[in-house]
């Protein structure tokens, strides 16, 4: 079955505002002559957002893994937990489920991120014709599992707040959380940045 | 609407009929997006410089053991501020210690220094407190306390205790000699005027063995006390001596006792008021009474040699010269007397002669100008006029002797020798000795009397008395019997003869009533011739008629009523 053709092959491009049709140009900036919105085929420099957004979210990455997110502070003792250490703690104090959950959430979860994400950008990039209908199932994934990372920082949020009681016990947030809540809202920006019809360029049919 | 008008466009119109789309450049060359990553670089960098910026140096701590420390939680503390936390903890390739791999902060750089000192706070409970509580909650911490010195340094040894004194506290550190280190212990108090100025802070053996070296710190500002004169000993514990001088109990506080500890304070009388200079030497002596006499000068040793038995004379016995203790018994031997067979004892003592006070110091004078260098012509003058030792009872109780210098008069005379080294001082027997002696002199005469003799006739005597006793028993009684009966009789007869009732009573009676008849015819009779003598020739005349008495006179009665009248 040969290939329908695109909007591009017809060398014609949609405002994806008013939804005028209008000549497709080869210069950039091009706007819809009637609504004046910027005309863009596929999403605007789709591959750099998602790269750049994608490699400060690695850079954050380090020291949301370094630095400690949490102090719980009771009458005995003091511990400040980084998320491992934090899943460590779990796992030992007899309470594995929690510990999976806590691990797969931030740990998982965002690494599956950075290396789902990588991969896609980079087959983009080569255009790659491999698999596309599972890359794009990889990327709707991506997009899923993208906010459920933020439930460390909700347990933190959380329990800080709701964990006070002078010096009985307490738990206070610390610098880790915030590059660990920013690493999720960037990947989660990333992911929403790159364009999933890059995957489907390049083809050759309809399969 | 629109959509379905687009579509319709779309759908019919031709290419060329599409609308051109506008063309607007953007101001901005480049894509903001990239400003994310920058952005997350430099939140990285700059945290990474940050914490390049703020690691202080890394240093290693060795302990003996790692109780209470934990890796990545225990902190190191100075004054209670953190200034680290232990990352590592390494067991020591020979297993004889641990490591502890310390990260200080930036600011503590001066704790990675030469002299600085680490050791692990944990709950102690001592005898002189408790401290670190604290750490019972909040784990143990590694406590610090820099040095003075600029030169850096990596590797320490860990305290095993706390040390006594830190850094920089103001005060002065003094060392102590003593013979033994008693009951004290590193933190043992040291008290002035029964309040608690300072702590012992260390001690060791000197390096002959030979005694005990203490350090001790006085804190600031009480350290201006310690004068060059003054005087430490030991207030440990309660300290009871039984000694020729009876039983002594002597305490300094509650806390001492259980404790131990070290008091000072500066002799009575005229003294160096100087605050003495830091690590200065002392003395420690034993009880407040040694520490606060007068200086004793350098000992004389002087030997005794006696020929009884010295039961009861320990070393440390008082050695008094008129009463006055003037040194200490060090030595107590037997000797051989190969001449007279007998085993002398001999008597080493240590005379402190300055303890005689203005007469050592007459006699010093009188001997220097005699040119008599180590008194010892004196000597042999005060033994010429009589001066012995003698062993005395101190106690009757505990049977303790002492050595008594007296003068004796009457003791025989003895060759001295002057020259001779050691001093010798003839000795005497002592009271005592003369008591037993005499005790036994009697006891000898006793043992001569001739008990077996005296017994042996005592018991033919008390034999022959059981013969005649027998005798007397057999023969005598019977008799005795009888006659004993008879003059119960006898006694009875004359018992009834006696009676009241009895005629020969009745007898008397009668008789003594004619007697008394008698008596007054002739008592008339009597008084008849005195009247009348001549009746003794004549006969009695016949009885004249009896003469009418007067009757009483008016004039009697009035006078009475006249003298009545007034």
């Amino acid at each position: 079955m040969s290939a329908l053709p695109r909007a591009h092959d017809l060398g014609i491009i949609g405002c994806h505002v008013c939804r005028q049709v209008s000549l497709e140009t080869k210069k950039a900036h091009a706007r819809c002559p009637r609504c004046g919105a910027p005309l863009h085929r596929r999403k605007r420099d789709s591959l750099t957002r998602t790269w750049a957004l994608l490699i400060a979210a690695l850079l954050l990455y380090l020291p949301a893994n370094i630095f400690p997110i949490m102090r719980t502070q009771s009458l005995f003792s003091k511990d400040d937990n980084t998320i491992l250490s934090g899943v460590i703690e779990l796992w030992r104090a007899g309470s594995p489920d929690l510990a999976i959950i806590v691990f797969t959430a931030s740990i998982v979860v965002p690494v599956l991120k950075f290396l789902v994400m990588g991969f896609l950008l980079i087959s983009v990039q080569r255009s790659s014709q491999w698999g596309a209908r599972q890359r794009a199932r990889l990327f709707r994934l991506v997009e899923v599992i993208g906010y459920w990372s933020m439930l460390d920082v909700f347990v933190v949020a959380l329990l800080s707040a709701l964990v006070h009681f002078q010096v009985l016990s307490r738990v206070e947030p610390l610098p880790g959380v915030i590059f660990f809540g920013m690493v999720v809202v960037l990947t989660m920006l990333s992911a929403m940045s790159f364009d999933p019809r890059l995957i489907w360029d390049n083809r050759e049919s309809d399969d | 609407m629109t959509d379905i008008h687009d579509g319709n466009d779309k759908g019919d119109a031709p290419k060329s009929d599409l609308p051109q789309p506008a063309i607007r450049r953007s101001k901005l060359g480049f894509s903001l997006v990239w400003l994310v990553p920058i952005i997350a670089a430099l939140v990285g960098i700059s945290l990474i410089v940050n914490h390049w910026l703020s690691a202080g140096p890394r240093i290693t701590v060795s302990f003996q053991t790692a109780e209470g420390i934990e890796a990545g939680k225990t902190q190191v503390k100075y004054k209670n501020v953190v200034i680290g936390k232990v990352t590592t903890i390494r067991l020591a390739h020979d297993r004889t210690h641990v490591s502890v791999v310390i990260d200080l902060e930036k600011d503590a750089q001066t704790f990675a220094t030469k002299g600085t000192r680490y050791w692990v706070v944990r709950p102690r409970v001592g005898v002189g407190g408790v401290s670190g509580v604290d750490t019972l909650f909040s784990g143990a911490f590694i406590g610090a306390d820099a040095g003075n010195s600029d030169e850096s340094e990596s590797n320490f040894s860990g305290l095993e205790t706390p040390p006594a004194v830190t850094h920089g506290a103001p005060g002065r550190r003094f060392q102590l000699h003593a013979t033994d280190l008693g009951s004290l212990d590193i933190g043992s108090p040291v008290y002035y005027r029964r309040i608690q100025v300072g702590r012992i802070v260390s001690y060791q053996l000197d390096r002959d063995g030979k005694g005990v070296s203490l350090q001790l710190f006085v804190d600031g500002p009480n350290d201006r006390f310690v004068t060059k004169d003054t005087r430490f000993w030991n207030a440990s514990g309660v300290d009871v001596s039984l000694g020729a001088d009876g039983l002594k109990l002597n305490t300094q506080s509650l806390a001492t006792v259980i404790a131990g500890g070290v008091a000072f304070q500066a002799p009575p009388g005229p003294r160096d008021e100087t605050p003495a200079a830091e690590m200065a030497d002392y003395t420690l002596f034993g009880d407040q009474a040694t520490a606060m006499a007068p200086p004793d000068g350098n000992p004389r040793y002087i030997r005794m040699r006696f020929e009884h038995s010295l039961r009861g004379l320990a070393v440390d016995a008082p050695v008094e010269f008129l009463g006055v203790k003037i040194g200490r018994v060090v030595s107590v031997n037997l000797d051989y007397d190969e001449k007279k067979q007998s085993f002398p004892v001999i008597v080493g003592a240590l005379v402190y002669p300055q303890r005689l006070g203005a007469a050592f110091d007459k006699l010093s004078q009188l001997a220097a100008s005699r040119g008599d260098a180590d008194m010892s012509q004196i000597m042999g003058k005060l033994i010429d006029h009589g001066l012995r030792a003698t062993a005395r009872t101190g106690n009757l109780l505990t049977g303790q002797l002492y050595i008594a210098l007296d003068f004796n008069p009457k003791a025989p005379k003895v060759a001295f020798d002057p020259n001779a080294k050691p001093l010798e001082i003839p000795t005497t027997a002592g009271d005592f000795d003369k008591l037993q002696e005499q005790l036994s002199s009697i006891v000898d005469k006793i043992s001569k009397i001739p008990f077996d003799t005296i017994g042996q006739n005592l018991d033919g005597s008390l034999k022959e008395l059981n013969g005649t006793l027998k005798q007397v028993n057999e023969q005598i009684a019977p008799e005795l019997k009888e006659t004993l009966k008879q003059t119960q009789k006898t006694m009875g007869s004359a018992n009834s003869a006696l009676s009241e009732d009895s005629p020969l009573q009745q007898n008397i009676g009668q008789t003594m009533e004619e007697l008394q008849r008698s008596a007054r015819s002739l008592r008339v009779l009597t008084d008849y011739l005195g009247r009348h003598p001549e009746s003794l020739i004549r006969g009695r005349k016949p009885d004249e008629k009896p003469a009418l008495a007067a009757p009483a006179t008016p004039a009697a009665t009035d006078d009475t009523r006249q003298g009545s009248k007034p």
